[in-house]
């Protein structure tokens, strides 16, 4: 159906985007993980509540936020210009993606750590414990599964962004989609694309379901 | 039992709750005293402020005015990390036992000491020692969602006495739980308090759980103390409207006798088991009716209370009242029961 060379180059997408998104992911989370819990935290029924804090965090989240993700960008490319030398090509897509995606990841972890029942809080405190370590043995630990579930809507979130980035020279299967399935009308590229990207969303999907049923001791 | 010395002193205790609908007065001029060794009961109605004063005590909420001197620290002077150190020499216990649901009841029972600084080994030596007091040496590997109410309330006061507490603080422990399952707990609390000396405060709402283990007990009501006393005698003799809506259970009261003269007879443990009442009704030949009854064997000793009704002829009944006087028992007529 496919010539060696279309193989390759599908092969050579799938890695990349792949690439993308697990690197991006990564990233996205050293960031966005402290920032939830930055959230959680100065919230005013949080361990230090701090509402100024609390609300410019909250209105910056926001702001990246609602910025549709092609528009982000396109807008930060001096920044990914700065940092990579280049706006084009797999690596120079990170750092929009973790730009992107910081924020989305920001709001998953605060919305899991808001989970976790403030009577156990409560009893790690009556028992002494420092608020870093009511989060690190109590908050984290606690709301596992759903972070795990949450890290998986990440994920496949920042694959979909990855995808977009196509358009604005970006790797991957998405840049493939776009220059042959989409620019050149090979219909039957465009679809191996997509059945491969869907492939990638169900099986990251999939694994971050198990990790979570495994690890939780609450059934 | 209690060894005189104050282990817990609150001195004009007062504390505001800032809401959007305005300041809220939860406790007001609050002084109260807990010996070292006794198990002090803090009874009131919900909403009464009693949740809010036992997170005053070890300063999960800090008062608005006043203090509390924990074995003669002032609490209020002190920094965050001298804070922490001192709560862990108090235990607490929950309504809701607040495990840790990913962590085994062995981690469970280690965690205080984790934040102790214990080592792994010498925690999971001493959780073990400590499951075994409670009776749960078997369930070191389960998870608190395998465990029933009681067991996981056995857990969380495993988990409580770990860092060797001076008091165990107990919220509502056992409101969550079955009558049978209520006094298990109550016992094993009992038992730590006897064998390990162990002050314990209880908060709760259920006057049973006070006159099953508590010594003394302090009667909150509208964020006030109304009464402090010996259980005993605020038992036979509440002072106050509070203590009395407290030791005459509401809803328990029969309303279709006609006459209104009862009394109201007192067992405080000093009688034994002598059929009063029957032996009463033979000696006067008179019947009277007993219209509530909620006594207990506390020790081989009877505790409780029984409210009759007496004969309408006034001589008869000062009589028979005269006649549980020389009993040893405490009568007092009551007005209004019926």
């Amino acid at each position: 159906m496919f010539n060696q060379a279309t193989l390759e180059m599908l092969g050579q997408g799938f890695l990349e985007s792949l690439y993308m998104t697990l690197v991006s992911s990564a990233m996205a989370y050293v960031l966005g993980l402290p920032l939830g819990i930055i959230l959680v935290v100065t919230d005013k029924d949080g361990l230090r509540p701090c509402a100024g804090l609390n609300r410019i965090l909250g209105v910056i989240i926001n702001l990246l936020r609602s910025v549709p993700f092609l528009i982000l960008a396109i807008a930060v490319s001096p920044i990914t210009r700065f940092i990579t030398g280049t706006t084009l090509g797999s690596t120079a897509t990170i750092v929009p993606l973790v730009i992107g995606a910081a924020p989305f990841i920001a709001r998953m972890v605060e919305s899991s750590l808001k989970e976790v029942d403030k009577g156990v809080i409560e009893a790690a405190l009556s028992m002494g414990a420092s608020p870093f370590e009511v989060i690190y043995k109590v908050m984290l630990p606690e709301a596992r599964p759903s972070l795990i579930l949450g890290a998986a809507i990440s994920v496949t979130t920042i694959l979909g962004y990855s995808a977009l980035t196509g358009f604005v020279g970006g790797g991957g299967l998405g840049d493939i989609a776009i220059r042959y399935g989409y620019y050149r009308y090979q219909t039957d590229i465009m679809l191996i694309t997509v059945a491969l990207l869907v492939i990638i969303v169900q099986v990251l999907q999939e694994i971050g379901m198990k990790l979570a049923k495994l690890g939780d001791k609450r059934k | 039992m209690s060894t005189g010395t104050s282990l817990i002193q609150i001195r004009e205790l007062s504390k505001v709750f800032t809401t959007e609908a305005g300041e809220v007065n939860v406790l007001e001029d609050i002084n109260l005293d807990i010996m070292e060794g006794e198990i002090f009961g803090i009874i009131g109605m919900s909403g009464a402020g009693k949740s809010t004063l036992v997170r005053c005590l070890n300063f999960l909420e800090k008062p608005t005015s006043g203090t509390v001197y924990f074995d003669n620290q002032d609490l209020s002077a002190l920094s965050q990390k001298e804070l922490y150190k001192v709560r862990q020499s108090m235990g607490m216990i929950f309504q809701q036992f607040n495990l840790l649901m990913q962590r085994n009841v062995l981690k469970n029972v280690c965690f205080p000491l984790e934040i102790a600084g214990v080592s792994k080994s010498e925690a999971e030596a001493r959780a073990y020692e400590l499951l075994e007091l409670v009776g749960l040496s078997d369930k070191a590997t389960a998870y608190p969602s395998q465990l029933s109410g009681g067991q996981k309330q056995r857990v969380a006061i495993a988990r409580a006495l770990a860092n060797n507490p001076k008091v165990i603080l107990c919220d509502e422990a056992t409101s969550a739980l079955d009558p049978a399952t209520t006094k298990g707990i109550l016992a094993l609390l009992r038992d730590i308090n006897k064998r390990l000396g162990i002050t314990v405060v209880i908060i709760t709402h259920e006057m049973s759980v006070v006159e099953e283990i508590c010594q003394r007990v302090a009667i909150i009501d509208n964020h006030r103390i109304a009464e402090v006393g010996y259980v005993k005698d605020i038992f036979t003799k509440p002072a106050t409207e509070a203590a009395r809506r407290l030791v005459f259970p509401a809803g328990k009261r029969v309303d279709h006798f006609t006459s209104s003269r009862c009394c109201r007879i007192v067992f405080d443990g000093s009688s034994s088991f002598e059929p009063v009442i029957a032996n009463m009704v033979l000696e006067f030949r008179q019947p009277v009716n007993i219209i509530f009854a909620d006594t207990r064997n506390i020790d081989g000793k009877a505790f409780g209370q029984i409210i009759i009704q007496l004969p309408e002829d006034k001589l008869a009944g000062e009589k028979m009242m005269a006649y549980l006087r020389n009993r040893g028992l405490t009568v007092e007529e009551v007005k209004d029961f019926v």
